[in-house]
């Protein structure tokens, strides 16, 4: 069958059970967006940037496991892709980006919109390609596919010459991918579960430390299984959020800089650390000379190179989390921990982490309380990056695995507008919170648009504090109040923004119209956008302060120091 | 081996952007090396680099599992510094009268290196052999007033049977190679 490159894009895209597509087109990949009324099995949704097509497909991978694509032409549109896939790249999602590229014969020779998107990409990808050869077209997206989504998951960019997609050849699709530099360990090496059965048969205090792996791997069950079974606590980090439900006994939350001082506490006091899927980031450990100085480490992860990066590991256990703990789990005895599980309880009621102040102001902590109440911790709720973020990872109680959307380790603000976009496309059916700082939001607010005119009914919650939260309270607690370039004096009136876009909105500044306000949100059929404002002076809390251990952990203050 | 040189062997596909791929990965990953040479391998897909890396077993280990990490790297080895054999070879221009000009051939003559080229003013030798030979050749020369000095940087393979880097073949039926080590994954 001789198809044009175009039509190979297309056919290969269906192959890879690619059903929707995020981008915006231009001169370089026009010729492929001209083929796409050929294949009405493939929606394309019409972003209003492309650093918004990155995202969307960031967070339709994220909730649905399956790759999002993002499209972008050549130069600017390329480029705008960027901070996405640096996103992706840090919080192993799968993406696949098909960029438009000048002609062949017109590279490297600054053409109109010619920029080295695979020379950009290059430490922000997984792998990325430049196709010069139309014959190469099936298997190179057969393999941005794969890569993509095995292994260690991540994005993958594939920058195609506006001449190929014009040129014919024989189409054919490869029915198995041949890379001999990259094969990924799923299966545990069964001597080092051995080891790994034996520590946790003999710990007195351990401790499950759940990540983005038990998540990405769809772990729930087998989480749940290993902490029942041996009554170990599990400590979620910021991605491992919804692996595990926040409902249960044994779970103690986040730790690390923000997180619940319980959790933090019981890593320093193990005995045994069982790492699923997580890779020791700076913001759990803390100053890592005095993190977890009792504990051994069983570190279960995909990527070997995560491993021994930060910490000393006694058992270095390379494959994928749920395959591993399938096997891990019948070797692990029954056992209540009863002296270690009573002990965190007191440390939970010494270290009341999440009391909600009594305090008339409106608060985001309280927000996020009713919110995950009345959704009864069942939404899909993303966010961006900052205090609201924060607080949603303290404050929602997720009850439904996989239910969690955040930049973690980028930390990409505006995140949370694009995320929720991709989101709610992934899960039609499902109710998706988009918790917004007013910064943030400002950033990838155009995806409005998009998001009306696909009818995607994501309920937006402005935390309105006029400032970047964050980063007030570090000048705040470490810059003697000098509040440089973080108020937001000018913010537009969200309420008329979001109506010009035809977006139901109100505004909410007591506390006594919260609860109505979210039920509101909750019984309107399309999107909704609640600007709340909100007390710019709250403080994250629990903190730990950057590069300490967990002995300078600052809980809530009892009087907040004075600041103005 | 403790902090030091270690010299690793990586067998890597052979197409464009290979090597800044790798040398990219090396820069922003903040890892020292002190030399880097890619050429073909036995094989016409196949290129062979070796890399002298500074630092110290837990550095290495992460070099390796960067390494490994790239989709385009095959194979790596770390060698054994008493299993190999490591080469550099080196051009030197250096200044020549009528006066000492046998002085230098005599100096060339010890350290089995070629004079390759005789001008009225210079000379230029190409030596061959391992860092500190080259190292020791060029301080005997600097008194003649060296000119330029050409490094290679270092190539390096095992001694005996042993294939530095080898491509595993044995693996058949698969439809991927796995490429690492039998025991990597548990000798992290």
């Amino acid at each position: 069958m001789k198809l044009t490159g175009a039509q190979m894009v297309c056919e290969s895209l269906i192959r890879e059970g690619v059903d929707t597509m995020f981008g915006i087109p231009g001169g370089a990949i026009l010729p492929l967006y001209q083929t796409f009324h050929q294949y009405p099995q493939l929606k394309h949704i019409l972003v209003r940037h492309e650093q918004g097509a990155a995202m969307a497909a960031d967070g339709y991978y994220r909730v649905t496991g399956k790759v999002g694509v993002a499209m972008a032409t050549s130069g600017p549109g390329a480029t705008n892709l960027v901070t996405g896939l640096a996103t992706a790249q840090m919080d192993s999602t799968a993406i696949v980006a098909i960029t438009g590229q000048v002609s062949r014969g017109a590279i490297g020779k600054d053409a109109f919109q010619e920029c080295d998107i695979t020379g950009v990409t290059l430490p922000v990808t997984k792998h990325n390609y430049l196709v010069m050869d139309i014959h190469d077209i099936p298997r190179v997206i057969k393999e941005a596919f794969y890569l993509a989504k095995s292994g260690r998951p991540g994005p993958v960019l594939v920058d195609i010459p506006k001449d190929l997609f014009t040129e014919e050849a024989e189409f054919i699709y490869p029915e198995t991918v041949e890379i001999p530099g990259y094969n990924p360990t799923l299966e545990g090496n069964m001597s080092q579960i051995k080891k790994a059965a034996s520590l946790i048969n003999s710990a007195k205090k351990p401790v499950i430390l759940s990540g983005h792996g038990a998540v990405l791997s769809r772990a729930f069950d087998e989480v749940k299984d290993l902490a029942e079974r041996a009554q170990i606590p599990v400590i979620t980090t910021l991605l491992g959020i919804s692996s595990f439900p926040e409902t249960h006994v044994l779970s103690l939350g986040m730790p690390g800089m923000h997180g619940v001082a319980y959790a933090s506490m019981a890593l320093d006091q193990a005995d045994l650390i069982v790492s699923l899927g997580a890779r020791f980031d700076d913001r759990v450990t803390g100053k890592l000379s005095s993190f977890a100085p009792n504990a051994k480490i069983i570190h279960i992860d995909i990527d070997p190179s995560v491993i021994g990066q930060n910490v000393r590991t006694q058992v270095p256990l390379v494959g994928d989390v749920k395959s591993v703990l399938q096997t891990l789990i019948p070797q692990v005895k029954q056992n209540n921990h009863e002296d270690w599980v009573q002990h965190i309880e007191e440390m939970r009621i010494n270290h009341p982490s999440l009391r909600l102040k009594e305090k008339d102001n409106l608060t985001q902590q309280y927000i996020i309380k009713k919110i995950s109440d009345i959704t009864q911790g069942g939404a899909v709720v993303v966010t961006g990056v900052g205090q609201h973020q924060m607080w949603t990872a303290q404050y929602y109680t997720f009850s439904q695995p996989n239910s969690w959307v955040t930049s973690g380790g980028l930390g990409t603000m505006g995140f949370e507008v694009p995320a929720a976009m991709g989101a709610q496309v992934g899960k039609p059916d499902s109710v998706v919170w988009s918790i917004c700082g007013d910064g943030g939001f400002q950033m990838t607010l155009s995806d409005l648009a998009t998001i009306v005119e696909n009818k995607l009914p994501i309920k937006f919650a402005i935390m309105n504090n006029h400032f970047l939260g964050m980063v007030r309270q570090w000048q705040h607690l470490f810059y003697e109040d000098t509040f440089t370039a973080t108020q937001y004096s000018g913010n537009p009136d969200f309420v008329k923004l979001a109506e010009a876009y035809g977006i139901h909105s109100f505004r909410v500044t007591e506390k006594s119209e919260v609860d109505n306000a979210i039920t509101d949100a909750m019984e309107h059929d399309g999107p909704v956008l609640i600007d709340f404002m909100v007390d710019p002076e709250e403080n994250v809390y629990p903190m730990i302060p950057p590069g300490e251990s967990v002995l300078e952990i600052v809980e809530e203050p009892t009087e907040e120091p004075t600041w103005r | 081996m403790a902090i030091g040189e270690h010299t690793l062997v990586a067998l890597v596909l052979h197409q464009p952007g290979v090597l800044n791929r790798i040398s990219g990965m090396f820069r922003r990953r903040g890892f020292n090396i002190s030399s880097l040479t890619v050429g073909q391998s036995e094989s016409e897909d196949l290129a062979r680099m070796t890399f002298v890396v500074q630092g110290d077993d837990a550095t290495v280990e992460q070099v390796t599992k960067q390494l490994y990490k790239l989709v385009d790297v095959v194979r790596v080895t770390d060698l054994d510094e008493d299993n190999s054999i490591v080469r550099e070879m080196a051009l030197v221009k250096v200044s020549a009268t009528n006066q000492n000009r046998s002085e230098i051939i005599q100096i060339s003559e010890i350290f089995r290196s070629k004079i390759v080229d005789v001008g009225a003013e210079t000379v230029v030798i190409e030596i061959t052999g391992d860092q500190s030979k080259i190292d020791r050749f060029i301080i005997l020369l600097q008194p003649f007033g060296i000119r330029e000095v050409m490094r290679t940087g270092a190539v390096a393979m095992s001694r005996g049977n042993a294939v530095t880097a080898q491509i595993d073949n044995n693996v058949s039926g698969a439809s991927r190679v796995n490429n690492r080590p039998k025991d990597y994954d548990q000798n992290l």
